[in-house]
């Protein structure tokens, strides 16, 4: 026997890859929407960016320290909850809510199950659910408008346009005084008007670029899309979650979303506006709480894709894609169960 | 280029050298042997016989190193350098007129194993039930694993010999079609295979994708016929036997020049080897005395692997001998061997997407872990075939095929104290 010799099961050899570097991919995937929060909203972003990460970091070593495991949190998996978290929350807050977020996602919802891989819920998101229940207020009017001021053509008797000047709220609203028969005509007149400059082609363009309110990391589809690119490139996430995310909401909103009946909704409006591409490329596609079946991923972006779109149609909110995404979580291991692939050779064929 | 190895001084031929029963020594130490001679005889159908692969005396018979792990029952021949061949190997010119009977015959008493890996018993391939008709024959030139290449090297060097082999293969199970895949990274061996096929023969040459696992037996007949084994089934279930073409090249020594099975061409590499190199060697011959052979080693030797890096055993030391199902053996460097110790599942869904049996690796791993041995093999687990695909692209360097084989474990042991329950 020649003692250095090392014996192990096959395979002896492994592909380049590791926790390490899936995570860090995803940091760097999102830089160019960091970068663009800075530019859009000024430093307040980073810095509040900066302080999440800071404190979700700073949690998971304290509880995994307090745990007696390894203090694994050069793993990167803490940093990128602590940007998702930040990306979540108005630039306009007070410095101790992205703080208070990211200490609430790492210690409740992801050390208390056991720590990176077991947590069932996308630990950012139920870090911005606990903020939005707790602090509604900060996390639904502090938002800073966008670098060229509000959105072109936004001024509306009778709305607060300042306190509710995410694209989505402003949708919200004005659909709600023409569906009231207590409106005047005046006001429903004012309301359509801003409702067809919502869906102008300024305004699309803003929202790809970014240049709208909102919440720090969710505004610019345009600079997410290259980090999520990115991703797809380095097969870090599939393509069957957001596709099947976005194809849903766009379907479900121009069928159901338009003031004037069924088909006048406007689709490219509501993929571009609020978190739904954050939320489609880098929060559904959270491997520990989405499915793991190719079936099961595109059942879970349905799932989410719906949810959202009756958030946002019917709902009290005007966003709901962090709510679609942990409900959907919550149904990951039912859905990954019923969607096993087909064995090979499970259905005999003739020879 | 094949090298032939030099003459060993000593051979140690295990008697365990096929799937199913090993075989029983019918010589004892102090026997004069001469090549090809019979030493062992098999130990039951599902078995081949074993023959001296030198001429010589033997001195022992007992527990030796065997490259499937452990030890095992081996005869040990010492060589009087002669190397004459035995009486009973003549060359035949009557190869066109053997019956379907009298090949299996002849491969069955040339002690004919598989000689891609797994050595299961050719004789027993070429016996399928009357129920299964088989109308076509593959051979396997799709090199099961990176790194090995002596079935490339015998494509290059015997094609006639392959594809004569492939004939006889043929007429032995009444298939009227023969195919050799081969991957299309080798166009060299497609080449000479092609130029190679007899005027009228039926045979085809396939190039296939470069794609691991495209040598295992089941995705080979998908991609060549579109046909897929049936979970549990075999290959003759849809009409397939599937040979290595090492194999076929053995069937035709076999049968037009009367040599049983005494030496094979393996392969010997890696980054730590002098000179990595195809050897034409001895069956029993001494991983030491190729190792010399092949000009020793370079650098510290971290892992030595019977087979390919994917598929592969490790080795305890380098006193193996070479056994018929030994393809190559493969030696990593200390830098090249990552035992990391394993992360947290994340997950990713990566060993769902690559696994060529469509089975869900991450749910099969933490059944076995909680030992649900139960749900595991209903989910699968017994169609795994150990390719190694999911072990490789895990991030977290989880060890799922170790827990795969050690559920199969489970399973069969759980399967025989049920059978042994219902036997009483």
């Amino acid at each position: 026997m020649q003692e250095h010799l090392v014996v192990s099961a096959s395979p002896h050899i492994r592909e380049d890859v590791s926790v390490r570097k899936v995570m860090y991919s995803v940091v760097i995937a999102m830089v160019p929407a960091i970068v663009g929060s800075v530019y859009f909203y000024g430093l307040r972003a980073l810095f509040l960016t900066l302080l999440a990460c800071a404190a979700a970091v700073l949690t998971e070593a304290i509880i995994q320290k307090l745990r007696g495991v390894p203090v694994a949190v050069t793993d990167g998996s803490a940093l990128v909850t602590g940007i998702l978290l930040a990306f979540n929350i108005p630039p306009g807050v007070p410095w101790w809510i992205p703080v208070v977020g990211s200490v609430f996602a790492i210690a409740i919802g992801k050390q208390v199950f056991g720590g990176l891989g077991y947590n069932p819920l996308n630990p950012a998101l139920l870090g911005r659910a606990f903020l939005l229940a707790s602090w509604p207020v900060h996390m639904t009017t502090m938002w800073l408008p966008g670098k060229g001021g509000t959105l072109s053509g936004m001024s509306l008797s009778g709305i607060d346009v300042v306190t509710q000047a995410t694209p989505l709220a402003i949708m919200k609203s004005v659909s709600a005084i023409i569906a009231d028969p207590a409106s005047t005509t005046h006001q429903v007149v004012q309301a359509r008007e801003v409702l067809a400059g919502l869906g102008s082609s300024d305004t699309i363009a803003n929202l790809f670029i970014g240049n709208v309110g909102g919440c720090i990391g969710e505004t610019s589809a345009l600079l997410l899309l290259i980090g999520a690119a990115y991703l797809m490139f380095k097969h870090y996430i599939s393509w069957r979650v957001p596709a099947a995310y976005i194809m849903t909401v766009a379907v479900l909103t121009s069928v159901f979303g338009g003031p004037g009946g069924l088909f006048t909704g406007n689709a490219l409006f509501h993929i571009l506006s609020g978190g739904l591409i954050l939320g489609a490329f880098f929060m559904a596609t959270d491997m520990v709480t989405s499915p793991v079946t190719p079936r099961g991923m595109l059942v879970f972006g349905v799932g989410c894709g719906v949810l959202t779109t009756v958030i946002r149609l019917i709902g009290g909110y005007p966003e709901g894609v962090s709510y679609s995404i942990l409900l959907m979580n919550i149904a990951t291991p039912l859905i990954d169960g019923r969607t096993r692939p087909k064995k090979f050779g499970e259905v005999k064929q003739s020879g | 280029m094949i090298a032939e190895a030099s003459l060993p001084e000593r051979v140690v031929i295990p008697l365990r050298q096929s799937l199913g029963a090993p075989a029983e020594p019918c010589v004892k130490v102090g026997d004069e042997v001469k090549v090809g001679q019979r030493i062992g005889e098999p130990g039951g159908f599902v078995s081949v016989p074993i023959h001296a692969s030198i001429s010589g005396k033997v001195t022992a018979v007992g527990r030796f190193p065997h490259p499937g792990g452990g030890e095992d029952m081996a005869i040990v021949i010492e060589g009087d350098g002669l190397d004459e061949w035995h009486e009973s190997v003549r060359p035949r010119d009557d190869v066109e007129s053997l019956t379907a009977d009298e090949i299996r015959k002849i491969t069955l008493d040339a002690g004919i194993a598989g000689l891609g890996g797994a050595a299961f018993p050719t004789h027993v391939k070429l016996s399928p039930p009357e129920s299964k008709p088989i109308n076509t024959v593959i051979l396997n030139g799709a090199e099961c694993e990176p790194w090995l290449t002596a079935d490339h090297r015998l494509m290059l060097e015997r094609p006639g010999d392959v594809l004569e082999g492939l004939n006889i293969l043929m007429k032995a199970v009444g298939a009227d079609r023969g195919i050799v895949g081969v991957e299309s990274n080798k166009p060299d061996a497609v080449a000479a295979l092609r130029a190679a096929i007899p005027d009228g023969a039926n045979i085809v040459v396939t190039a296939v994708q470069v794609k691991y696992p495209q040598g295992a037996e089941k995705q080979l007949i998908d991609v060549l016929l579109r046909r897929q084994v049936p979970s549990g089934g075999l290959p003759m279930d849809v009409g397939v036997v599937v040979q290595n073409v090492g194999t076929a090249c053995v069937v035709y020594d076999a049968c037009h020049l009367g040599q049983p099975l005494t030496r094979r061409v393996m392969t010997l590499t890696g980054t730590p080897v002098a000179n990595p190199s195809n050897f034409l060697a001895r069956i029993g011959t001494l991983l030491s005395s190729l190792i010399e052979q092949a000009g020793g080693m370079t650098t510290e030797i971290g892992k030595i692997i019977s087979g390919g890096p994917m598929m592969g055993i490790t080795q305890f030391s380098t006193d193996i001998p070479v056994v018929k199902g030994m393809s190559g053996v493969l030696f990593l460097s200390r830098s090249e061997v990552d035992e990391r110790q394993p992360d947290p599942c994340l997950r990713c869904g990566a060993c769902v997407h690559v696994c060529p049996m469509k089975l869900v690796p991450v749910m099969l791993e933490k059944l076995v872990i909680h030992e649900r041995i139960e749900k595991a093999v209903e989910m699968g687990i017994g169609d795994c075939i150990e390719c190694g695909s999911c072990s490789y692209v895990c991030p977290s360097k989880r060890r799922l095929v170790h827990y795969f084989k050690y559920g199969k474990l489970l399973a069969a042991q759980k399967g025989a104290a049920v059978k042994a329950a219902a036997g009483k």
